[in-house]
């Protein structure tokens, strides 16, 4: 018998309807409550487990109790095993980590969340890469890449996983963007960690379960042609994510997984930089170069969770001094969409417009359009 | 099934034999020819037939051979041919990209026929100057065909031939002193072994993106990718999505003024053949797949050819020897100085030329031009039909035609039913047709492909189309029953994870025996 757990966020997804840009603070939701937003992550739960209810016989699902979980899981259909207490109507962040500590700690062997980023967040501080996620999309900001694209593809993913159909585990990237920033027209996103989630190819993007080429190796991959094309002299400022991670790991360096670390003759200069750090390594530097790889799942290179490689770096590299990296299957995540730089400045934006070749493995490149995100 | 659904177009149903592999059937002794023992005169004048072999040529163990008597090998195959589907028995719509035609039987009989069966590649010139002349002569014909100055035969396959033209780009490079150019740069849609073969010969392959909106790469996208490191471009046009490029002429132009050579890969002609030509379009090099094009039996796997074509300014470069003709005798060519060698064997599989040029001399310059108008009104015809089913999408360039083929996607009948390509595919079978997903990594979602090439006729091409709005019928009303098909095939289904597993490969008996203790006994996802 199989347990799963499931954490459901209530307030998600209050404030979108409300226009209201976010959902978190008590106070917000109550204004949303009072705008008359009514909740939905329930509901985007229910939708995620009536997929898993082909494997009720053989699943047990742990949940919290009430709106929490429980209420979803009774919905459709299920019995679920209900721990923790909770008040009712004044769930906070709190009730989530817990909730995710504990579940954990029974020894779920997946975690079903439904939220938003902010839920990401709660559970990446609760138990960190400890256990595989999923997370259903319930929220009204949702950068992490944590998150399913539907509810039904959640479920699908976590049914896949429970029956071994998907075998890959990746590190998806668990992203927030300050609110208040957001509600007074600045998107300010960082970068906060990875969770563990089931690799569900066909639920990104359908292909067929035997690629030939796991995310690890075709990294790996990436991680040899930019060593191959690295130069003497050059000062390297590497953003974060995994993709570029295995380009330190091929070199034997440690790397800041959100972070960004600058390199020389394949020996590390800095670690975690931060904007004026940055700045003041590359005005000494005669060559500088930026190695990053699209961030989330929505295609940004620059201002989202890298925002240590500020408007004066990127001016002074420019285009011509750019490596993009990324693995084939996150280019075809993006469904044609382009890849994005919003660096604060749009003057800025605007020298990194036009197409670049993307590194995509050894000897290979893409060549894929750039836009401002203004 | 629910009274709602179409009708089923057919009531196929396939064999199904568990026959054993062939050598699991062996018994030692049994024999399926028994040869006479050598009378005792023989053995005195001659002395025992193994002695005839000299020492060092000769087995210490005769080889493990599986041992049957001729009924028990006939059955065998017969039943293995029984659990197959193919182009003579099925319509063989389905099988996009690899242009699956008819192939005339009197083609084969030419190629079985001993006077062109018992030639030796080592025979002197003067005794074999008809097949000569038949090398000759559909050089000719691939001549006049693409606008190209020189063809070299050689190749055995679509791969080979890209991979020999990525070796006559590095050869003419190096003539010229600029080896440093070491990227080539192909599509997405392009066939892959274009950025495969490129990589094999030791280049960087850039990949353009097509444009969401028209499927094809914009020449911004081109002129991003140029450089003085471009070698060349290789490129598919029509692309595997049946799009045609129009600014082809404009990308032959921009990589010639960086300085690189433009090589069409027209493994798959058969929407243009008699149409467009590479030399009007720009190209210095291209090939042609004899066994999809030109009718010789696709094989999947062999004999093919991928006759090559070149310029004048090429043509020094391609591989030896080409076959001449000084006026009077047909010759083998070996003199070539800048030649890149050989890339096969003898002169390459004549046999899949003498079929192909067969076929030309049977169509004409004007068949040969009707074979392409047909098969793009048939692609266009099922396109219709297709196009008229519950969940499919036709991706890029809405509302514009396709040329010989097209890459369909079901992503919304996937979103809908949970029911996958792969899954309407696997029923199709049981309705006796198949059908091709596309090339790897699937850029559009949930594909399908489909080349219904001139060898169909209307009502087969409805019947295509039937089983496919039938099989997505069944996806909405009963999902579970298509994701659980087959149902009538010879076998259920293969766990395609054994692809990524190199311990679970075994091409040979041999390693078959050694790796298949290895294998876990019991593999709940390979079944169900």
């Amino acid at each position: 018998m199989a347990i799963i757990g499931l954490i459901v966020n209530p307030v998600a997804g209050l404030g979108g309807r409300a226009g209201l840009k976010g959902s978190d603070g008590i106070e917000i939701q109550q204004q949303a409550l009072a705008l008359g937003a009514r909740p939905q992550a329930g509901e985007r739960a229910e939708r995620a487990l009536r997929e898993l209810l082909p494997l009720a016989d053989t699943l047990t699902v742990m949940t919290y109790p009430g709106e929490m979980g429980e209420d979803a899981a009774r919905a459709v259909g299920f019995t679920p095993q209900v721990i923790g207490h909770i008040e009712p109507g004044h769930t906070t962040a709190a009730d989530t980590r817990r909730a995710a500590r504990e579940m954990r700690d029974a020894g779920v062997e997946l975690l079903m969340f439904a939220g938003g980023d902010g839920t990401a967040r709660d559970v990446y501080a609760a138990i960190d890469e400890t256990l595989p996620v999923v997370g259903i999309p319930a929220g009204v900001k949702i950068h992490s890449a944590v998150y399913a694209v539907s509810p039904e593809a959640a479920g699908r993913l976590a049914r896949d996983y429970l029956l071994g159909r998907t075998r890959d585990v990746i590190l998806a990237e668990v992203m927030d963007i300050d609110e208040d920033a957001f509600r007074q027209g600045r998107v300010s996103a960082r970068l906060y960690g990875y969770l563990r989630t089931p690799f569900g190819l066909r639920l990104l993007q359908g292909m067929k379960a035997a690629s030939g080429v796991s995310e690890a190796a075709a990294q790996e991959a990436i991680a040899e042609e930019v060593v191959d094309r690295l130069k003497p002299g050059v000062l390297y400022v590497v953003g974060p994510g995994t993709t570029t991670r295995a380009i330190f790991q091929q070199l034997g360096l440690p790397k800041t997984l959100l972070g960004v670390d600058v390199m020389k003759d394949k020996q590390l200069v800095a670690q975690d930089v931060n904007a004026r750090q940055l700045e003041a390594l590359v005005a000494d530097a005669p060559q500088v170069f930026i190695i990053v790889t699209p961030i989330g799942g929505q295609g940004f290179l620059f201002g989202r969770g890298n925002q240590q490689i500020s408007p004066p770096v990127l001016r002074r590299v420019g285009k011509q001094g750019l490596i993009v990296v990324a693995t084939r299957t996150k280019i075809h995540g993006l469904g044609g969409r382009p890849l994005l730089v919003d660096s604060g400045d749009p003057q800025v934006d605007a020298l990194f417009e036009g197409y670049i070749q993307v590194i995509t493995g050894w000897r290979e490149a893409i060549v894929y359009p750039i836009k401002g995100a203004g | 099934m629910p009274p709602s659904l179409p009708p089923e177009p057919r009531r196929f149903h396939q064999a199904r034999w568990d026959e054993p592999i062939i050598f699991e059937l062996s018994h030692p002794g049994q024999r399926g020819l028994l040869p006479p023992r050598p009378e005792p005169e023989v053995l005195d004048q001659v002395g025992s037939p193994q002695d005839l072999i000299p020492p060092a040529l000769r087995r210490d163990q005769p080889p493990a051979l599986p041992e049957l008597s001729q009924p028990q090998v006939l059955r065998h195959y017969l039943r293995l041919s029984q659990e197959t589907l193919g182009t003579d028995l099925i319509i063989d719509a389905g099988q996009g990209t690899c242009t699956m035609k008819y192939s005339p039987k009197v083609n084969e009989r030419l190629a079985r026929d001993p006077a062109f069966t018992e030639l030796h590649p080592l025979q002197d010139e003067a005794t074999v100057q008809g097949i000569l002349e038949i090398l000759y002569r559909f050089e000719q014909i691939l001549k006049a065909i693409s606008g190209m100055d020189r063809f070299s035969l050689q190749p055995q396959a679509g791969s080979a031939a890209i991979y020999t033209n990525a070796s006559i780009v590095r050869a003419y490079h190096a003539d010229r002193g600029e080896s440093h150019r070491d990227e080539i740069i192909t599509t997405l849609f392009s066939h892959p072994s274009d950025a495969a073969a490129a990589v094999a010969a030791g280049y960087k392959a850039i990949i353009l993106y097509p444009d969401p909106e028209t499927g094809y790469p914009s020449v911004e996208a081109l002129e991003a990718a140029v450089s003085e490191r471009t070698a060349a471009l290789f490129i598919t046009n029509p692309e595997d999505t049946g799009i045609f490029n129009p600014h082809i002429a404009t990308f032959t132009r921009i990589v010639h003024e960086a300085g690189g050579l433009c090589v069409y890969d027209q493994a798959n002609a058969n929407g243009i053949l008699g149409i467009t030509r590479a030399r009007e379009a720009g190209f210095d090099l291209c090939h042609f797949n004899l066994h999809k094009t030109f009718s010789s039996p696709h094989g999947s796997g062999g004999p093919g050819a991928g006759a090559v074509g070149a310029t004048e300014a090429l043509a020094p470069y391609l591989p030896v020897p080409l076959v001449d003709f000084d006026g009077q005798r047909y010759f083998l060519d070996f003199d070539r100085p800048k030649s890149i060698g050989k890339v096969a064997m003898w002169y390459g599989n004549v046999g899949v030329v003498l079929r192909a040029f067969a076929w030309a001399m049977s169509m004409g310059a004007e068949g040969m031009r009707q074979v392409a108008e047909i098969a793009v009104l048939n692609n266009n015809y099922l396109l219709e039909q297709i196009n008229r089913i519950r969940g499919v999408e036709v991706p890029f360039a809405a509302g514009h035609r396709r040329i010989e083929q097209v890459r369909y996607s079901w992503e919304r009948l996937a979103r809908e039913t949970d029911v996958h390509t792969q899954d309407l595919g696997r029923r199709a079978g049981d309705f006796g047709v198949q059908y091709w997903l596309s090339h790897h990594p699937w850029y559009v979602p949930e594909p399908v492909t489909l080349e219904p090439t001139e060898s169909y006729t209307r009502e087969e091409l409805d019947e295509y189309a039937a089983i496919l709005a039938r099989v997505a019928a069944e996806a909405y009303e009963d999902p579970e029953w298509v994701r659980s098909a087959p149902h009538r095939g010879p076998i259920h289904r293969i766990d395609p994870s054994v692809l990524d597993d190199p311990n679970r490969w075994a091409v040979t008996w041999r390693a078959y025996l050694r790796k298949r203790d290895q294998w876990p006994s019991s593999d709940s996802s390979s079944t169900r």
